[in-house]
């Protein structure tokens, strides 16, 4: 069996805020589901299958059923980090492919900025089952220092250079100018990267994503109800995921789990890399992009710092346009997980309803990939490829 | 120079799967699970081996000596630290700090040796000095 084809992204929502600490993580939720329901022309009591990740509060599912007020008979509750709802769309694809379900509605919301959080330099403790802890946590494993092992062994196995990585910023950069909702709208030039304060070395402060509130939600649905609705149709053609792990000591830091869930999304989905008008890549650093550009085969291994260099992720300029509403470089990284939100902009490239200066050209093929967890130790990667009918 | 300074480390947990590991490393000593089915090392130890899924590990004291795979130093806390992967001689490779050492000195490919330090409460860790 095949989910291509099968389902339909009919509602999409990113909220608008970027600092929340007016309302409750709870409604930040209600409030990106309202907003993809409405966007789809379809209403609470349609939803029949509900999925969320472990930003959302509470006892994930249950909670959250019960505060939507949702009467469901499917739900899945992965948790994967910043990828989780892209497998999620999967998962849903998969669900409606098999009858079990007809409006699946997926949610992320997270109000890291409101609570102060240190989200990319403080190290976070394991609960104390958890297996790997005592032999990491204490060793003060952030998010920052962990992604930069990998730009480490990147530079040194592939002469990658600082200027390379800091390309990623600054198309993100010219993207986030025209969003209006961005929480970083300057455009920044490589020397603006480069010239940052050292976060952990090769990653300076603009390698970094923005701690953001926020949230964003998709709703899936059939052919048939798609095909009811008066939005622009969306198709999920191909999707693919995978966990990567530091395989009980046999370490290798220079692929991510998207050498194996790109592969299997193209292979899904009968297209190539170089089919794609267009991409959102996850962006948690300048790094995790030129990574996952080459595990996806937007270009060999090793050579992704000369892929991403001089304007060729910018829309318009080069080759690859990715990440145009700015991504979480620039606009938001609601609950410090940003997978979901690289979907919506894929969306709207799809739909047309990028902001004009952006939107790429006659935009039929788009892919949406995200990373959660450690790109250096264990992390999760879903690849979504999505088509306008 | 920055010289790595002593930075206040969480203690770890020892449980029923790796109490082995911290009593030898409370006599300085750094062991790793080795499989007598697949004779792979594996790092954290577990029971069963992550590799062939043989419940016939056991433990092998390492050499100490390594080289640095990868490694970053965190700038922005409030004691600068060097977290990196170490692959040990022995060909397993480690999650540590690089410790006693300038921290902007450092190198990919470097020799270095394992050291233990103190924790807040708990076993010492091992990490890793230039050789
Ligand atoms: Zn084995």
């Amino acid at each position: 069996m095949t989910i291509k084809g099968k389902a339909f992204i009919a509602g999409i929502f990113e909220h608008p805020t970027r600092k929340a600490d007016d309302k409750t993580l709870a409604q930040l939720h209600a409030e990106v589901a309202k907003g993809a329901l409405d966007d789809a022309g379809l209403g609470i009591r349609d939803v029949d299958a509900y999925f969320c990740a472990g930003d959302a509060p509470g006892r994930g599912v249950l909670s959250m059923v019960d505060y939507l007020g949702l009467k469901v008979r499917h739900v899945d509750g992965t948790d994967s980090g910043g990828t989780s709802y892209l497998i999620h769309m999967g998962h849903a694809a998969e669900a409606i492919a098999a009858g079990k379900c007809k409006v699946a509605l997926i949610t992320l919301a997270g109000r890291p900025r409101s609570e102060g959080q240190a989200t990319g330099t403080a190290p976070r403790a394991a609960t104390s089952d958890t297996p790997e802890g005592s032999f990491e946590y204490p060793y003060g494993p952030a998010t920052a220092n962990m992604y930069a092992l990998c730009a480490q062994r990147h530079i040194y196995e592939y002469g990658t250079t600082s200027e390379q990585l800091a390309w990623v910023k600054v198309a993100a950069s010219h993207h986030a100018q025209h969003n209006p909702h961005a929480m970083l709208r300057d455009v920044v030039t490589v020397e603006d990267v480069v010239n940052s304060p050292m976060i952990a070395d090769p990653l300076h402060r603009l390698d970094c994503c923005v701690i953001s509130d926020g949230g964003g939600a998709i709703v899936m649905t059939t052919p048939e109800i798609a095909k009811s609705l008066k939005r622009p149709r969306v198709k999920l053609i191909g999707q693919g995921e995978a966990i990567k792990h530091p395989m009980g000591g046999k370490v290798d830091l220079t692929y991510s789990a998207a050498v194996w869930s790109g592969p299997v999304a193209f292979a899904e989905a009968g297209v190539k890399p170089a089919d794609m008008k267009y991409a959102s890549i996850y962006d948690s650093f300048t790094i995790t992009v030129v990574m996952q550009l080459e595990d996806l085969g937007f270009c060999e291994k090793g050579k992704g710092g000369r892929f991403v260099a001089d304007g060729n992720l910018i829309s318009g300029v080069g080759k690859l346009p990715f990440n145009t509403d700015g991504g979480g470089l620039c606009s938001n990284h609601p609950a410090n997980r940003g997978g979901l939100t690289k979907v919506l902009e894929a969306v709207r490239q799809l739909r047309g309803e990028a902001h004009p200066k952006v939107q790429v050209k006659n935009c039929d093929l788009a892919l949406a990939h995200g990373t959660g967890g450690t790109l250096s130790s264990r992390h999760g990667g879903s690849t979504v490829i999505m088509e306008r009918e | 120079m920055a010289m790595a300074q002593d930075r206040k480390i969480p203690a770890p947990t020892p449980n029923l799967e790796t109490q082995a590991f911290w009593d030898a490393a409370a006599q300085g000593k750094l062991v790793v699970k080795s499989c007598t089915a697949c004779k792979e090392l594996h790092h954290y130890p577990r029971a069963l081996c992550p590799h062939c899924f043989s419940d016939k590990t056991e433990w092998k004291q390492m050499s100490g000596k390594g080289k640095i795979y990868s490694y970053t130093v965190m700038r922005r806390a409030p004691v600068p630290y060097a977290i990196a992967y170490v692959t040990l001689d022995e060909g397993v490779t480690m999650l540590t700090n690089i410790v006693d050492c300038d921290l902007d000195k450092l190198t990919i490919g470097q020799a270095v040796s394992v050291v233990f330090k103190p924790t807040d409460g708990g076993p010492p860790m091992p990490m890793f000095k230039p050789a």
